[in-house]
């Protein structure tokens, strides 16, 4: 027996550990219950490197994804940055196009109301000569753009075209220091000519005892032959006196350094210099015409009798008057006060004014006969009526809008002094 | 000399530089390792349920441990660690013990006949006693427990498979740990 253990040694106390489960399982399964000291051995061995473990997952992955959230968040950052960036483009790009599209409705509108002939171009380069003040168009021979044609915009000069070719031309800016135009005053009707050579533009040849004020408008006269005459050229900045020429500056009004959209004229009509506002009609402000004259005091009238008694009173007074009594005289007889007065037609502008304003209320119309056996009576009309009755309310007059009403003067309000 | 004093001098040898190479410190923490990394990894790495790291743990200290009493407590102690961290309801304490003891034993008999430090044969050996470990428990819990359990082949074959991938530089990785207790 002792040789047979030893010789299945191995296979032995393999039979006897898992038999030893085996009966262990088996009772736990017969008695259905749990031994419970192993598991909370096992358990208390394992759970504090478990909590370990746990608690550097936590971290770790905490970590982990609050890097991985940050790196979206930068990424989100950057891409709604990036969609930022986009839409303030498009925004510039928008303004842009709107602006571009209001200068070529007033372009529009100019090209309509001006009676010479125009070209609208688009200004698409500059030129390759740094020192040299041109630009390119978009419109050359083709469109009939021919050299030495002037070039403008609706605020002012801005060129003439000194080459052409077929799609495109090259415009010489007023600005260019070789280009001279000539001007007119708009008060005085001082001519001069424009250079703007010394890199502002000035108004040269204006003799120092001509006229010229400051803000003054300049017009071109059309002695260039380039620009027709009447087109605005810009405003005085300031005015000197000189040896022998007036140093006039002036502020070009159609800023042609930054045009972007310009009417060539290809037929020029020349146009009168529009006048200079008057003085008074700048600097007064516009005055409502006086109010008409009060129709009282127009007429010299007495104040009208307005409450009861001042009618008794006037009744009374006029039969005495007819009846030859005088109140407080002595000997007098006493006046029949009953007698009925007799119904005197006054006059409608009298009755108006003396009248006061009683609303009455609405009547039947009047029947009038038929002119026509068996037709129907037709009322008449209110106009008819009210031609025919005396009238019962105070023509107002007509006053213009705005104009101050006054209030007619009464004995008990008297007027205040002045 | 025989046949037999040849077995015994190797096994003495193996022997001494087990105890000497691999601490039992260092085999108590691994299996700690083991066990936690069972019923933990899951929850850090989802979809890692098919890793058997005690089993993996059980099939290395088996071969290198050449020892059949040895190794079938190791894995009777590693199971019944792994019960005691289990449902008492799924798996009462004995199931994997006795899978374990099992397995312990026979990855201890195999390593006698086999030079286990061929990678191909430890990955061999890993599916083989991955597939044993699977359907020897999936057979006690249906006939020992009663429990009616689905057996899948095709899954426990593709679980086996990579249990063995893992295990072939896992055990790699053990036998330097080896060498630098050795140092």
């Amino acid at each position: 027996m002792e040789a047979l253990l030893s010789r299945f040694r191995h296979l032995t106390v393999l039979l006897i550990v898992v038999v030893a489960q085996l009966l262990y399982l088996a009772y736990q399964v017969k008695t259905n219950r749990d031994e419970r000291l192993i598991r909370v051995w096992a358990v208390t061995a394992v759970a504090p490197m478990a909590g370990v473990v746990e608690a550097v997952r936590r971290n770790t992955i905490g970590f982990l994804e609050d890097y991985f959230i940050l790196l979206d968040v930068r990424e989100q950052n950057r891409k709604l940055k990036a969609d930022n960036d986009k839409l303030r483009m498009e925004n510039v790009y928008f303004r842009n196009q709107l602006a571009t599209a209001e200068h070529a409705h007033a372009l529009i509108l100019f090209q309509a109301q001006s009676p010479s002939k125009t070209v609208a171009a688009r200004v698409i380069g500059n030129s390759t000569v740094a020192t040299a003040k041109a630009v390119f168009i978009d419109r050359g021979s083709t469109s009939g753009i021919e050299k030495g044609m002037a070039v403008v915009t609706p605020e002012g000069i801005v060129g003439k075209v000194v080459a052409v070719y077929p799609l495109v031309s090259q415009v010489l800016l007023v600005t260019d220091p070789t280009f001279k135009v000539g001007v007119e005053s708009q008060k005085g009707h001082v001519h001069g000519v424009l250079d703007c050579s010394s890199g502002k533009c000035e108004v040269e040849q204006v003799q120092n005892e001509e006229k010229v004020d400051n803000g003054e408008w300049f017009f071109t006269s059309g002695e260039d032959r380039i620009f027709p005459k009447g087109f605005p050229v810009g405003t005085v900045v300031s005015v000197q006196p000189g040896q022998g020429m007036k140093d006039i500056k002036l502020n070009l009004s159609g800023a042609p350094a930054g045009v972007e959209e310009v009417l060539v004229v290809l037929q020029g009509v020349h146009q009168a210099i529009p006048a200079a506002p008057k003085e008074e009609e700048q600097t007064t402000a516009k005055m409502l015409p006086p109010p008409p004259p009060d129709s009282g005091q127009a007429t010299g009238q007495s104040v009208k009798p307005e409450t009861e008694a001042d009618k008794i009173f006037q009744k009374y007074d006029k039969i005495g008057k007819d009846e030859g009594h005088v109140y407080g005289g002595v000997g007098s007889t006493i006046p029949n006060f009953n007698v009925k007065q007799p119904e005197q037609a006054k006059p409608a502008a009298a009755t108006a004014s003396t009248a006061p304003i009683v609303k009455e209320p609405a009547k039947e119309p009047v029947v009038v006969p038929p002119a026509l056996l068996g037709a129907r009576p037709t009322p008449k009309p209110a106009a008819a009526k009210s031609a025919a009755a005396p009238a019962q309310t105070l023509p107002e007059p007509v006053l213009p809008l705005g104009a101050p009403r006054r209030k007619p003067p009464t004995s008990t309000s008297p007027q205040p002094q002045q | 000399m025989n046949e037999t004093s040849d077995q015994i001098l190797r096994r003495v040898v193996v022997k001494e530089s087990w105890f000497s190479r691999f601490q039992v410190v260092a085999l108590a923490a691994l299996t700690l390792v083991a066990i936690v990394g069972k019923f933990y990894l899951p929850r850090l790495l989802p979809h890692t349920e098919w890793l058997e790291l005690p089993l993996l743990l059980t099939v290395y200290f088996g071969l290198m441990r050449r020892s059949q009493i040895g190794s079938l407590f190791f894995g009777a102690f590693v199971g019944l660690a792994e019960d005691s961290l289990s449902p008492a309801q799924i798996s009462p304490i004995g199931m994997y013990g006795i899978t374990k003891t099992l397995v312990g034993y026979f990855a201890a008999s195999v390593s006698m006949r086999f030079n286990v430090e061929s990678s191909v044969i430890r990955l061999v050996l890993c599916f083989f006693f991955y597939f044993f470990h699977a359907f020897f428990y999936w057979i006690m819990r249906r006939a020992l427990l009663g429990q009616i359990v689905p057996f899948d082949p095709q899954e426990t074959f593709v679980h086996g498979a990579l249990n063995a991938v893992i295990a072939v530089p896992l055990f790699a990785v053990l036998d330097k740990m080896k060498l630098a207790g050795n140092a």
